[in-house]
C-alpha cells in the first residue's frame, strides 16, 4: 500500500502543474474563444452568419440569375420543384418541366401549368447570365442552374428569380448592419470614453444629447433624414446615406455601455498604479481603458447588427431606404406590401425568413459572447 | 539612515464636494481628510488605522496625488533636495513619481487581467523609459524571484495566480522603480490569515533589502502592531493620537485609541476574559456633517463639556506621543500588553 501511495507522486503533479500552467498562459481572447466554443446556440448562429456571408460575397456564383435578370412572361411563377422521377422514370440528374402560361380572361391572372413535354435537367456550374467576378474575372459559371424555368421559390412581378434576389440582397441588407455598426462603434467607443474619463460637463452635456437622440420616435425621424437625401443620388450614395442615418442614430446606447465601463475601470486600481508609475492620459486610455472595454464594444456591437439590419429592412419597407434597381431585403418585402399580390403569390414573403434568421443568428452569437465576455467568472 | 526625515505632511486636507441638482451645485463637502500632519524617516514603517470611512485611504492616495488634495503641504525628502509634492507640475511630479509607489488592497482589482504578469511589472519601468528589451526581461525576472515567485511566470495572466501571489506581483510592480516610499493600502486585508503573515513577512524582508520606508493603512490592529515602528490613529479625517508602536498600544493616551484597543482579541483567555470590553455608543458620524469640538465626543464616555466646544489639537503628551485630546493628561486609559506573542508572529 505504502508503495502505491508514494510511487505516483513524481510524475502525476508535473503533468497537472503543465496543465495548469498551459491555462495561466492563455490571453483574455484565448479565454473567451473557449467558453464561447462551448454555447451550441453560438455555434449554429455562427454558422448561419458564415453561410450568409459566404452567400452574399459570391452572390454571382451562388445564385442561378442575375438579379435584374427578367423574363415578362414568366410574372409570380410559384415556387418550382425539382424532380428526379419522371414519365419515363427515376432520372440521375434531377430536370426541370417547362412552363405553360395561361391567363384568366375574366381577372387577367396568371397561372401557370408545368409542360411534361418539355425537361430541363439541373446543372451545377452552369453556365448562365454573365458577371464579372468581384469586378476582375469575366465568367458565367453560376453554381447550379438550368436551361429552363429554374425559379425553386418563385419569381417576382417582373419575373425575377427570388432566390437570387434574395442571395444578392443579402449583400445590401448584412453589410449595411456591419458598416453602420462599424461606425456607431467608431462614434460611441470615442464619445464614451471621453464621457467618462472626463466627466463633468462634457459628461453631463452629452448625456443629456444621448437622451434627447434617443426619445425622438425612430420612424417620423427616419423618415426625415431619408427625406434629406437627394433624390438623385444613385444607388450606392443612398446606401451610404442609410448607413450613416442609422449610424448617426444608434451611436447613443453604445457610448452609454461605454461610459459605463470606462468609469468602472477608471476607478480599478491597476489604473491608480499606472497613474503612480507617472502614466499619461493618453496610455492608460489606450493600454487599460479601452482594451477593458473592446469585449463590452464588440458584445454590443454583435447585439446591435441584428437592429441596423431591421432598420435597413424597415426603411426600404417603407420606400424609404434603399431603391431599385439596388436590391435589399427590404425592397423584396416591400413588394409583398399589396395584399393581393400576397393572397395570390405568397412566395413573395419568403425574403423575411432570411431577415429573421439572421437576427436571430446574431442574437445568439452575441449573448454568447456576452456570457463569455467574462471568462474569470467561474 | 533611520533618523533622516523622508516625508513631512502638514495640515493635508481632502474635502470631496457633495453636488445635487441638475446643476451639481456644490451644496456641502464631506471631509474625508480634515488636517492630518505627520513624519515619516527613511527606514521606518508607519502604520495608518482607523475604521472604515475615518480617510486612511485617502490619505494615502493624497500623498501620492493619485487624489488631489485640497490643501496642506506634502514635503518629499530626496538627495537633490526637498519638494512640496503638492506644488509641483505634473512634469514635475512625474520626474517624482518613481520615489514612490503604491501597493492595493484589492489583489483582483490591481491587475490588468487582459495583461501578462511580466507586462504588468514591466508597466513602470516602460512608462519611465527605464528599460527595455533583455535588460527589461532580466530586471522583471529578478523582481519575480525577489517576491518569491518564479521567474518563468512572465508570460501568464493574473488569473492563473492565487491571491496570495497576486499580492507580490503587485509588490513586485511597486518595486520596479525602487522607490524609497512604499503606500501599502491594506495589503493583506483581502489575504486569508496564513497567507497574510507570508506578505508582511516579504514586506519586511524587502524593507531592509531594498531601503524602504512604509506607510501601511490596515484597519487590523494586529497586523499594524506587528509591522509598524509608529502607528497613527484616524477618526473622522483627523489623527487622534500617533507614536511609537509599542507605547501607544500599551499607554493609550486617546480614549478612541483605548477603545479600538478593547476590541483587539488576546490569545490568553483568562487575559482576555478579565478584560474590559469597551463599546462605543452610535454609529462614526457622517464626514459630512461633522460634530463640533472633538469629533469623538459624542461617542467619548469621558466626554467633558469642553470637548464640545474646542477642537483638541495634537500635542505631545508622553515622550514621542501625540495625543488629540484635552483631557489625555488626566485620563489612566486601559491599553494591551504587546501582541507579539500573539498566533500571527508563530506563522
Amino acid at each position: 500500500m505504502s508503495k502505491e501511495q508514494t510511487t505516483p507522486e513524481s510524475p502525476a503533479p508535473l503533468l497537472e502543474e503543465e496543465q495548469e500552467a498551459d491555462l495561466g498562459r492563455l490571453s483574455y481572447r484565448q479565454l473567451v474563444w473557449r467558453k464561447f466554443r462551448k454555447s451550441r446556440l453560438a455555434v449554429i448562429g455562427g454558422v448561419i452568419l458564415v453561410t450568409f456571408y459566404t452567400l452574399a460575397i459570391f452572390a454571382e456564383f451562388f445564385a442561378p440569375y442575375d438579379y435584374q435578370h427578367d423574363n415578362v412572361r414568366l410574372q409570380y411563377v410559384p415556387p418550382q420543384g425539382v424532380h428526379f422521377f419522371g414519365e419515363d422514370g427515376f432520372h440521375i440528374v434531377p430536370f426541370l418541366y417547362g412552363l405553360k402560361q395561361t391567363k384568366n380572361p375574366e381577372s387577367g391572372e396568371l397561372t401557370y401549368v408545368a409542360d411534361r413535354s418539355k425537361t430541363y435537367p439541373v446543372h451545377l456550374f452552369h453556365h448562365g447570365d454573365k458577371y464579372r467576378f468581384f469586378g476582375l474575372i469575366s465568367t458565367d459559371i453560376h453554381l447550379i442552374g438550368s436551361e429552363g424555368p429554374f425559379y425553386l421559390i418563385g419569381t417576382d412581378r417582373m419575373g425575377r428569380d427570388i432566390i437570387s434576389r434574395i442571395i444578392y440582397g443579402g449583400r445590401v441588407s448584412l453589410t449595411v448592419g456591419l458598416v453602420g455598426v462599424f461606425l456607431s462603434i467608431i462614434l460611441g467607443s470615442i464619445l464614451g470614453t471621453v464621457s467618462g474619463y472626463w466627466g463633468g460637463l462634457t459628461d453631463i452635456l452629452m448625456q443629456r444629447f444621448i437622451e434627447l437622440l434617443s426619445s425622438f420616435p425612430t420612424i417620423p425621424l427616419w423618415m426625415a433624414l431619408a427625406a434629406a437625401l437627394p433624390s438623385n443620388w444613385s444607388g450606392i450614395q443612398v446606401y451610404m446615406g442609410i448607413t450613416v442615418i442609422l449610424s448617426l442614430l444608434s451611436w447613443g446606447g453604445l457610448a452609454r455601455q461605454v461610459r459605463g465601463k470606462v468609469l468602472a475601470t477608471r476607478e480599478q486600481d491597476y489604473v491608480l498604479a499606472a497613474r503612480a508609475a507617472g502614466a499619461s492620459h493618453w496610455y492608460i486610455l489606450m493600454r487599460h481603458l479601452l482594451p477593458t472595454a473592446y469585449s463590452h464594444i464588440i458584445v454590443i456591437a454583435t447585439l446591435s447588427i441584428p437592429g441596423m439590419i431591421l432598420g435597413e429592412t424597415a426603411l426600404s419597407f417603407l420606400g424609404l431606404g434603399i431603391r431599385p434597381p439596388l436590391t435589399s431585403w427590404g425592397v423584396l418585402l416591400e413588394e409583398a406590401q399589396r395584399v393581393t399580390v400576397v393572397l395570390n403569390s405568397p412566395w413573395l414573403l419568403i425574403p423575411s425568413l432570411p431577415v429573421v434568421l439572421v437576427v436571430v443568428a446574431y442574437n445568439f452569437v452575441g449573448d454568447a459572447l456576452r456570457d463569455a465576455a467574462d471568462p474569470y467568472a467561474s | 539612515m533611520s533618523d533622516k526625515l523622508l516625508l513631512e505632511v502638514e495640515n493635508l486636507q481632502k474635502h470631496f464636494p457633495i453636488r445635487r441638482g441638475f446643476l451639481q451645485k456644490t451644496v456641502g463637502y464631506v471631509k474625508a481628510v480634515d488636517g492630518v500632519s505627520f513624519t515619516l524617516n527613511r527606514g521606518e514603517t508607519l502604520g495608518v488605522v482607523g475604521e472604515s470611512g475615518c480617510g486612511k485611504t485617502t490619505v494615502g492616495r493624497s500623498l501620492l496625488r493619485l487624489i488631489e488634495p485640497t490643501g496642506g503641504k506634502v514635503t518629499l525628502h530626496t538627495e537633490t533636495g526637498k519638494f512640496n509634492l503638492l506644488e509641483l507640475n505634473q512634469t514635475e511630479l512625474k520626474r517624482l513619481r518613481p520615489r514612490m509607489q503604491m501597493v492595493f488592497q484589492d489583489p483582483m482589482s490591481s491587475l490588468n487581467s487582459r495583461m501578462t504578469v511580466g507586462d504588468i511589472i514591466a508597466e513602470p519601468l516602460v512608462v519611465n523609459n527605464i528599460c527595455k528589451g533583455k535588460e527589461l526581461n532580466d530586471k522583471i525576472a529578478s523582481l519575480l524571484e525577489a517576491v518569491g515567485l518564479r521567474a518563468n511566470d512572465t508570460r501568464r495572466y493574473p488569473h492563473a495566480f492565487s491571491g496570495g501571489q497576486r499580492q507580490r506581483i503587485g509588490i513586485a510592480r511597486a518595486l520596479a522603480l525602487r522607490p524609497d516610499l512604499i503606500v501599502a493600502d491594506e495589503p493583506v486585508s483581502a489575504l486569508d490569515v496564513s497567507v497574510q503573515a507570508q506578505i508582511l513577512n516579504l514586506l519586511q524582508d524587502l524593507k531592509s533589502q531594498y531601503q524602504l520606508s512604509y506607510i501601511f493603512v490596515a484597519h487590523d490592529l494586529g497586523v499594524v502592531e506587528h509591522i509598524s515602528d509608529r502607528v497613527a490613529v484616524m477618526y473622522l479625517g483627523r489623527i487622534v493620537e500617533i507614536g511609537e508602536t509599542r507605547r501607544l498600544f500599551t499607554y493609550p493616551k486617546h480614549p478612541y485609541t483605548e477603545a479600538l484597543l478593547s476590541a483587539v482579541p488576546v490569545a490568553d483567555p483568562r487575559v482576555q476574559h478579565s478584560r474590559q470590553r469597551i463599546r462605543l455608543q452610535g454609529d462614526v458620524p457622517s464626514p459630512a456633517n461633522p460634530p463640533s469640538g472633538c469629533h469623538f465626543h459624542p461617542r467619548c464616555r469621558y466626554a467633558a463639556e469642553i470637548c464640545k466646544r474646542e477642537v483638541p489639537l495634537l500635542r505631545e503628551v508622553a515622550p514621542n506621543v501625540f495625543a488629540a485630546c484635552h483631557l489625555a493628561s488626566e485620563l489612566k486609559l486601559q491599553g494591551v500588553e504587546l501582541l507579539h506573542t500573539a498566533p500571527q508572529e508563530g506563522k
